[in-house]
């Protein structure tokens, strides 16, 4: 079995939301057999080194294997939140791209697959 | 009974499009059964914003929204049977409910019924000192700052109350924002208030719509990665949810993006912390056991949201007075337009330093590092830009400060660099934001139709 490093992105997508000085990322696997990988790498701990410039004073990860995600919330990582921050994205939107760039190792094989929800789609209605 | 409730979301802020609502307005004609739009457009600030215009105008303090949704969506919705909810009230829930019923009338409908939702506004209530001994953990208030507004999240009773009296509008103030959809939903259905599971289902609903596009390919496209068709003319989200609270998330014909797992996944976490306590006023959802399945062509059914009984307290946002933010900004292009840009910031930093030491100031290079911040990492000094944008932001409850730093960046254009372009300098006040938990027993909803209008009050 071949082991290649990937970004996060190759096999996952995600979304910032923003509540006060804290953000959630949601992020959530291209493929569901891309979960087991995520869930034994992409720890709270790595998480929180990888926003370490930022400072988070908490990271929890959240599991949600029925929509193959995850949920991460990292607390004070803002700069004070939307109405605080003289940075530009105060909202922290953009962070969930930073969290995409973290480095996986995959079975080289899972890449490759087709993409098992095309299988499971029902047949479009005519009309 | 009813088998299936429709409701469409014609915006998920403020800002949002304003045709968003005539592609569901035609969708939800085709149908028979309740049908309800609803409007989310009061954003936390968007509501402070309100409160200080109401101050410089008693008549004012509604969201401005109002005036751009509505005109194209009102007398349809009205002519269809099609029954709105919106939190168009801002400060003012009576000026917006008369301005609606004025837009009927104007529209064809002098009888047209508006209700009107009040109670949410806590300067009605509370002392300034009563809001600080429920600031959570945070020291906002404490500070003494003029409170600008106060304003507590009501849920979706009052909404399905003047539903249940003959609301053909509902104009509201603060509610959380599921409760727009749960309030059609509990009315339509006639959910009971303690029925956790449905109003889990129905809190799970209204959380899918309340963002507008952001559930049906908006705010999900990434080119070559994950495409979105025709994203210029994205369809908004329709619901159809039937009793036992299952519900699909759909879009109207003919309109672009798409809804599938993968965007209907990406909303069900935007803005959620522990997946199974998302707490609002009506119910604690737990999405822990969410499952989505395909049904046809940008069809997603939803199944699986379970419920516990609600927060004993309510959630209050206040804000007050923070003073001003200043951004002024400068380009530097071509060779070595970064050190030129580094230069410029090294000169504003030096002279503000001397003539208002106090002033912490933020240097951005766009381009190179301004969204990512420190997580941007050291850039090599070597790396090249074709062109960086300067930026530099300061905050101050004194603005005479910030306008001394808005006028040290446009002096660049003479006494900077060379070549420095297109400055721009914006000034925006600004308001910080605390959160408060609020005894229930303190806050009483009050529903109240426009008068003068059809259908007197309950």
């Amino acid at each position: 079995m071949t082991r290649i490093d990937v970004p996060l992105y190759r096999i996952a997508h995600a979304r910032t939301g923003d509540k006060g000085n804290r953000i959630n990322i949601a992020l959530i696997c291209r493929e569901p057999r891309f979960y087991p990988t995520i869930a034994a790498q992409l720890t709270a701990e790595r998480v929180r080194a990888h926003f370490a410039a930022r400072r988070p004073t908490q990271v929890t990860r959240y599991e949600l294997p029925r929509l193959f995600a995850f949920n991460f919330v990292l607390d004070d990582v803002l700069e004070g939140g939307v109405n605080a921050s003289l940075g530009l994205d105060g909202h922290g939107k953009a962070l969930s791209f930073h969290l995409l760039k973290a480095t996986v190792s995959v079975d080289a094989g899972l890449l490759e697959q087709g993409s098992e929800f095309a299988a499971q789609r029902p047949r479009e209605p005519t009309t | 009974m009813n088998e299936v409730v429709r409701i469409g979301c014609g915006a998920g802020f403020a800002g949002d499009r304003t045709d968003a609502s005539v592609p569901i307005i035609a969708e939800l004609a085709h149908h028979r059964g309740p049908r309800f739009l609803v409007f989310e457009t009061l954003a936390e600030r968007t509501l402070a914003l309100c409160q200080l215009e109401r101050r410089r105008d008693p008549a004012r303090g509604f969201s401005a929204a109002l005036e751009r949704m509505l005109p194209p969506a009102l007398g349809p919705c009205l002519a269809n049977d099609i029954r709105i909810v919106g939190n168009f009230g801002g400060a003012n829930p009576q000026a917006a409910g008369r301005r609606m019923a004025a837009l009927a009338r104007e529209a064809g409908f002098p009888d047209a019924r508006i209700a009107v939702i009040e109670g949410d506004d806590l300067s009605e209530i509370f002392s300034a000192e009563e809001l600080v001994a429920r600031e959570v953990a945070g020291t906002v208030l404490s500070g003494g700052a003029p409170v600008v507004a106060a304003n507590v999240y009501l849920g979706a009773g009052p909404i399905a109350q003047a539903l249940d009296a003959g609301a053909d509008v509902v104009v509201t103030g603060r509610v959380a924002d599921p409760s727009l959809v749960l309030g059609p939903l509990a009315h339509a259905f006639g959910w009971d208030w303690s029925d956790w599971q449905r109003l889990a289902a129905g809190t799970l609903a209204g959380h899918l719509l309340e963002c507008g596009a952001q559930v049906t390919g908006g705010y999900f496209a990434d080119p070559g990665v994950k495409d979105v068709q025709d994203l210029a003319e994205v369809g908004y989200p329709i619901a159809e949810v039937t009793r036992d609270g299952a519900f699909v998330v759909t879009k109207p014909r003919g309109t672009g993006g798409m809804v599938d797992r993968r965007t209907v996944t990406e909303q069900i976490l935007y803005e959620v912390h522990d997946p199974a306590s998302y707490l609002t006023p009506d119910v604690t959802l737990d999405i822990g056991e969410v499952e989505l399945a395909d049904d046809g062509r940008d069809r997603i059914v939803v199944t699986g949201a379970r419920g516990r009984p609600r927060p004993d307290t309510l959630k209050a946002t206040v804000f007050v007075e923070s003073g001003m933010l200043g951004e002024a900004e400068i380009s530097y292009a071509g060779p070595n337009a970064r050190a030129r840009a580094q230069l410029a910031a090294d000169i504003v930093t030096a002279r503000m330093r001397r003539r208002a030491p106090e002033l912490a100031l933020r240097v951005d290079a766009i381009g190179l590092d301004s969204t990512f911040g420190a997580l941007a990492g050291p850039l090599p000094n070597m790396v090249a830009s074709p062109e960086v944008r300067l930026r530099i932001a300061a905050q101050s409850l004194h603005r005479g400060s910030v306008d001394l730093l808005l006028d040290e960046v446009e002096a660049l254009y003479c006494a900077g660099p060379a070549g420095g372009a297109g400055v721009r300098r914006h000034l925006t006040p600004r308001l910080a934001s605390a959160s408060c938990l609020i005894e229930r027993e303190r806050v009483a909803p009050r529903v109240t139709f426009v008068a003068g209008a059809a259908g007197a009050a309950p």
